[in-house]
C-alpha cells in the first residue's frame, strides 16, 4: 500500500516542527549538482556533492543520533541562500554551522576560513599561518578536503602558493565554477 | 548470543514500515481515522526510537505501536449512547459515527471486536491480530459485545 504523497509529507514536517529530529535532511538542486544540505538545532552541519542519501543517513546517525529524516522544511533557510548566492544576489551566508563533529584544530582552521571574503583567495600556508600553525599548509588541504560544509564555509577559495585551484572535495570543476561566479577568476577562454 | 542488529537512522526505519503501518490502520480505523493515526504512529515511534537498544523485530515494534494507536483511537470515539438495531441482521456496514455511538459502554474489548467485525467487516483472524488474541477469543468478545447491546436494547 503506497503511503500517499501529502501524508507523507505531512509526517515529515511534523517530526521537524516538533522537535523529534537530531538532523533534517533534504536533496538541493543547484548550478554545481544536487547538494544533500543536513542541519541540526544548532544549524548547517553538512553539506555534500553527489551523495548517496543511505550512506550519508548512516554517517549522520552515527555524528548525531539516530533520529535522521529527510525533511525539507529545517532546510528551507539554507535553501533560499544557497540559491540567493548562485543568483549572484548574496555574497555572504548568515546561517549558523554545527561544528560538533570537527576536531580541535580543524575547527580552528574552518573559524578561520568563515573569514575569508567573497570574491577572493587565500592559500593554504596563509590560512594555516592565521590559524597559529604556520607550518601546517598540509594539514590545512585536509581539513579543506574533509570542509562538512563547503560552499558555507568557503574552502573553493583556497588555492596553492603558485596560485594553481590545487584541489577540492567536489572536483576542480566545481571549484572554478564557483571562483568565476565570485569573481576571483576569469572565465577559461 | 545473537549478533547485534544497530538501530538504523529513522528514514530507514521509516520507509521500511510505513506502507504495512498504513495498512494496517486503514484494515482497523478505515481511510480517514488511519490518516491522521498514520502520523501519530510514526510520531511515537520516534519519540520512543533513541531508547531503541537493537535493530531486530522492528516490523513487529512498528505494528505494536500502530494497533495501540488504533485502539486508542477506537476507544477515544465515544459520544453519546442510542437506539441499538439488531446488528446481525442489518445489510449495510454501520457507519462509523453510528457504531461509535451505539457501542460507548461495552467493556473496550468486546467493543473494538464489535467494531471491527461489524463496521469494518474484518475476520475473526484479522481482529485478533488487532486485538493482540486468538480468532476464538475476538469471535467471543464480538459475540458477547452483542449480547451485551441486545440487553441493553430490552431494558
Amino acid at each position: 500500500m503506497t503511503v500517499p504523497r501529502e501524508l507523507d509529507n505531512r509526517f515529515r514536517a511534523a517530526a521537524a516542527a516538533q522537535g523529534l529530529l537530531d538532523v533534517a535532511y533534504d536533496l538541493i538542486d543547484t548550478p554545481v549538482g544536487r547538494l544533500l544540505v543536513a542541519v541540526t538545532d544548532r544549524g548547517v552541519c553538512e553539506i555534500e556533492y553527489d551523495a548517496d542519501p543511505e550512506a550519508e543517513e548512516e554517517r549522520l546517525a552515527r555524528l548525531f543520533g539516530v533520529r535522521v529524516l529527510r525533511s525539507p522544511r529545517p532546510t528551507d533557510e539554507a535553501r533560499r541562500q544557497l540559491d540567493e548566492y548562485f543568483a549572484g544576489k548574496r555574497r555572504a551566508f548568515e546561517l549558523d554551522v554545527d561544528l560538533r563533529a570537527t576536531r580541535e584544530f580543524a575547527h580552528t582552521v574552518l573559524d578561520e576560513l568563515a573569514r575569508v571574503p567573497y570574491g577572493e583567495l587565500t592559500t593554504y600556508g596563509a590560512l594555516a599561518a592565521r590559524a597559529g600553525r604556520p607550518r601546517a599548509a598540509r594539514a590545512v588541504g585536509t581539513v579543506m578536503n574533509r570542509n562538512p560544509v563547503p560552499i558555507v564555509l568557503p574552502c573553493h577559495r583556497v588555492v596553492g602558493s603558485t596560485g594553481a585551484l590545487t584541489g577540492y572535495g567536489g572536483g576542480l570543476d566545481r571549484k572554478r565554477t564557483l571562483l568565476e561566479l565570485e569573481g576571483a577568476i576569469s572565465p577559461l577562454a | 548470543m545473537m549478533e547485534a542488529v544497530r538501530v538504523p537512522p529513522f528514514e530507514r526505519f521509516y520507509e521500511e514500515q510505513r506502507e504495512p503501518v498504513l495498512g494496517q490502520l486503514r484494515r482497523m480505523l478505515g481511510r480517514d481515522a488511519a490518516d491522521d493515526a498514520f502520523q501519530e504512529t510514526f510520531l511515537r515511534a520516534l519519540r520512543a526510537y533513541p531508547a531503541l537498544e537493537h535493530g531486530r523485530h522492528l516490523r513487529a515494534w512498528a505494528l505494536t505501536i500502530a494497533r495501540n494507536v488504533a485502539l486508542d483511537v477506537l476507544r477515544k470515539s465515544i459520544s453519546t449512547a442510542a437506539d441499538v438495531p439488531d446488528l446481525e441482521s442489518i445489510d449495510e456496514p454501520l457507519k462509523y459515527e453510528e457504531l461509535k455511538r451505539l457501542t460507548e459502554d461495552l467493556p473496550q474489548k468486546e467493543r473494538a471486536a464489535v467494531f471491527l467485525r461489524y463496521g469494518y467487516d474484518l475476520s475473526y483472524e484479522d481482529i485478533g491480530a488487532a486485538l493482540g488474541s486468538s480468532p476464538e477469543a475476538a469471535r467471543q468478545a464480538a459475540s458477547s459485545g452483542v449480547r451485551r447491546l441486545r440487553r441493553k436494547e430490552l431494558r
